[in-house]
């Protein structure tokens, strides 16, 4: 079983990313958990078809501690098994515990099955807590992909949670096994997120254009090889899928200086468009 | 007896080099031929210490809130914090309803997993509308603990609100345990809370009786400020209020009409002392009513203050009544007692309070300190404008009073005043250590690892301090008394007082323990064997 986290900057696709690459594993006979680490608990819509999912900690708060595998566990798109950790309410409690809680809840639980070829899981916005780092801590997801693009502030963050990973890395297994880059169209986007992962010691796994058709499934509850499986970006995250489940390159990652960070962005992103 | 400064580099030398330093300035060889020595007091207690200290919310719902009888204290928090502050004070308390004294009651909201996830606010709102429904108590007070904090309720809104659903004040204490270097912390953010909410709040303008005082400062720890009262009282002394052993908010929201504030634990009360004073001009005066000599003193500064001829006489009059009652049962106590020597390291008044009783029965104390004090009560309050603040004194907010333009009275002319206070301590503390004699040691924050090394070295005959010490310098042979909770004994104040302390470390001196522990070797052998069938070898 390869447990993978997928982190990133908020807003920047990681839900969508990671559903829509789910997608395509599962298409091609993957057995695969997708747990939710977001308040929100909203990484497992497309999956489930837009069913409201009933949290594991909603659930834990109504039925105390006799809960069901079935009452958190939702099958969704082929087969694919889904778990929203879910959360407080903005401003109040700590949603970090939350998400300890919940992956403990599981652990419990036996959701751990040994015919999952697939964890994935999806950590909401940066790590801003020890609680968001749970998913990487020792015996946890040994494999994670940080979602970017060619903006600044989303390679700052990816910068960011590298250090986080470095420190886990150091202690445990936790390795960083590329950067998916979710296109926004910003100045020589390729070049420079490629460069910034290779600056890391990374690899860039994947380019994902931007194609509206992702939106378009969006608004209809699902992944785009669930709403056009002949789709062109069907095609890329099937690759991505692919770039991912024959990877190989997995690295203790160098997060760079704010300063070297900022020359990379120079050199690749500015000036090459220049 | 006394140590020299080689003997205590010799016990400093096990600590690394940066320790050494630390825990140097903390503790004074007395030497009071050089003038006055400086102790580092009131800063964090290095890592990795055994220390007696407790946490902000000990010091606030455990030690200031808790004696207040007709409130319901609430401990916002894993229940562990409500539990064991549960009635291990011994602050006793009485009221004439039975069913306005909650002191035996702990509540707490027993948060759970999902109330740190979620936030406790729902939970504390539920908590004290059940409180309301079953006790209908005069006011609530809700202190917090350490998660509280962490995940940020609200605790001020929600007491808010519930005060105007429920028409009572509600007080909240932002207490998490971390705030603070030691159970001090909390005791200036409860202090400030109920200056800042509850004095003043009652509608009396005039005490009803003559000679109104409040007693700041006094726990009623086994019953100490019922023995007070009743010496007082015998006086002619109306008690106002008490801040806050067996006291109330009710008797506390008139403190404000009071003549004259007794203070008898500076550490914890001072500076609300000096806020009455700016806020309704009453005046304060340090007492100590441990020990008959220091309770007497004491009567005797109260009776100057007021100044009247009638008071001074039946103060004499009640003192010449108790000392003749209680000096024959001292008298066989000191027989006991003469000759010995103790530490005393507790708390941050009682450490130079209980010194007092000791020499009374003739007992010496060789080594004291506090646990929580800062240096004006080892130095006096002098040292105050030199005591730099740092980034944890920072931590605690500090509430500034001004003049009541309707309440304030000038009890005193400024004259009175600067004549009475050549006289008696008015305004004044002078700390521990000029009571102390040459050659004694004074040690603030003493841990595990010098408790031992100091005994090792002095063989005190009688070690007072708290349960977290006692079972230790048992072992050690030596008896050992507790003055926070007093064991299972008390009153230890005023003059009864001072009679259960002489007949208990008497107790402690006399007894007869080890001859009544059959160790196992006289009940088993020590070999065993088994005869063979002939009963031969």
């Amino acid at each position: 079983m390869r447990q993978v986290a997928i982190y990133g900057k908020g807003g920047i696709g990681k839900s969508t990313t990671t559903q829509n690459t789910v997608a395509a594993l599962a298409e091609a006979g993957k057995h695969i958990m997708v747990v939710g680490c977001d308040p929100k608990a909203d990484s497992t819509r497309l999956l489930l078809g837009g069913l409201a999912q009933k949290t594991v900690l909603d659930t834990l708060r109504d039925e105390g501690d006799d809960i069901d595998l079935e009452d958190i566990l939702k099958p969704g798109f082929r087969g694919t098994r889904c778990v929203e950790s879910g959360g407080p309410e903005p401003g109040v409690g700590c949603a970090g515990r939350g998400i300890i809680t919940s992956i403990n809840m599981l652990e419990s639980l036996g959701a751990y099955t040994p015919d999952l070829d697939y964890v994935f899981y999806d950590v909401l916005g940066d790590v801003v807590c020890g609680g968001f780092a749970m998913p990487i801590r020792e015996g946890k997801a040994e494999e994670i992909y940080i979602v970017g693009s060619g903006e600044l502030m989303a390679l700052y963050a990816a910068n960011n949670i590298s250090k986080g990973i470095q420190k886990y890395a150091v202690s445990g297994k936790v390795r960083l096994g590329g950067i998916i880059c979710n296109s926004r169209k910003a100045d020589n986007e390729y070049e420079l997120v490629k460069a910034f992962a290779e600056e890391l010691g990374s690899q860039m796994i994947h380019f994902v254009p931007r194609d509206n058709i992702v939106q378009r499934a969006e608004i209809n509850k699902k992944t785009v090889i669930d709403f056009d499986a002949t789709a062109d970006q069907a095609n890329e995250y099937r690759t991505l899928a692919k770039a991912i489940d024959g990877n190989d390159m997995f690295v203790i990652p160098k997060p760079m200086t704010q300063d070297r960070l900022e020359e990379v962005m120079m050199k690749h992103g500015f000036l090459d468009a220049l | 007896m006394a140590i020299t400064e080689a003997q205590l580099e010799e016990i400093l030398a096990k600590y690394p080099s940066k320790l050494q330093k630390n825990r140097k300035k903390h503790i004074i060889i007395n030497n009071q031929e050089c003038g006055a020595q400086t102790i580092e007091a009131n800063t964090r207690t290095a890592p990795g210490i055994i220390t007696n200290r407790g946490c902000a919310y000990a010091g606030c719902k455990g030690v200031v809130l808790g004696p207040l009888k007709d409130m319901v204290h609430i401990t916002h928090g894993p229940i562990g914090c409500a539990y064991y502050t549960w009635g291990t004070r011994r602050n006793k308390a009485r009221t004439e309803d039975l069913a306005q004294n909650f002191i035996n009651y702990a509540v707490s909201t027993d948060m759970q997993e999902s109330d740190i996830v979620f936030g406790g606010e729902k939970k504390l709102a539920k908590v004290i509308d059940e409180v309301v429904e079953n006790f209908h108590p005069k006011a609530i007070t809700v202190s917090a603990t350490c998660p509280v904090g962490l995940i940020g309720d609200d605790i001020n809104a929600v007491a808010k609100a519930a005060e105007e659903r429920h028409g009572i004040p509600v007080l909240a204490f932002s207490c998490e345990g971390y705030k603070g270097v030691s159970q001090s912390a909390g005791h200036h953010i409860a202090n400030n809370g109920l200056m800042d909410k509850v004095i003043g709040a009652g509608t009396m303008e005039k005490a009803n009786g003559k000679y109104p005082i409040n007693l700041l400062g006094e726990y009623n720890i086994g019953g100490d400020g019922w023995e007070v009262e009743r010496i007082l009282t015998d006086i002619g002394y109306d008690i106002v209020a008490v801040m806050t052993g067996d006291g109330s908010y009710e008797d506390l929201k008139n403190a404000h009409v009071s003549e004259l504030n007794l203070v008898q634990c500076h550490r914890s009360i001072n500076y609300i002392a000096e806020m009455l004073e700016v806020k309704y001009g009453t005046p304060w005066l340090k007492v100590n009513f441990i020990g008959v000599q220091s309770t007497i003193e004491t009567l005797r500064n109260m009776a100057e203050y007021f100044g009247d001829p009638a008071l001074k006489a039946r103060t004499e009059e009640v003192i010449a009544r108790e000392v003749a009652r209680i000096e024959p049962m001292m008298e066989q106590y000191k027989k006991v007692c003469e000759g010995k020597t103790a530490f005393c390291f507790v708390g941050g008044s009682r450490g130079h309070h209980y010194q007092g009783l000791f020499g009374e029965l003739g007992i010496d104390t060789v080594l004291a300190g506090y646990e929580f004090a800062h240096r004006d009560d080892y130095e006096g309050r002098q040292v105050l404008p030199d005591i730099k603040t740092d980034a944890d004194s920072k931590n605690i907010p500090e509430l500034h009073v001004n003049q009541d333009p309707n309440r304030f009275k000038l009890k005193l002319s400024p004259e009175k005043m600067a004549e009475l206070k050549d006289r008696i301590p008015l305004s004044y503390y002078a700390g521990m250590y000029v009571d102390m004699k040459e050659g004694t040691i004074m040690v603030d924050d003493l841990n595990h690892y010098e408790t031992e090394e100091f005994i090792k070295l002095l063989k005190p005959d009688i070690f007072a301090s708290g349960i977290k010490d006692k079972y230790v310098v048992q072992k050690m042979g030596i008896p050992a008394k507790q003055i926070h909770s007093y064991d299972y004994s008390g009153p230890y104040a005023g003059f009864n007082g001072a009679v259960n302390f002489a007949r208990d470390v008497s107790m402690g001196f006399a007894s007869p323990t080890w001859n009544f522990i059959v160790p196992p070797w006289k009940e088993e052998p020590l070999l065993t064997g088994k005869v063979n069938a002939e009963g031969v070898a």
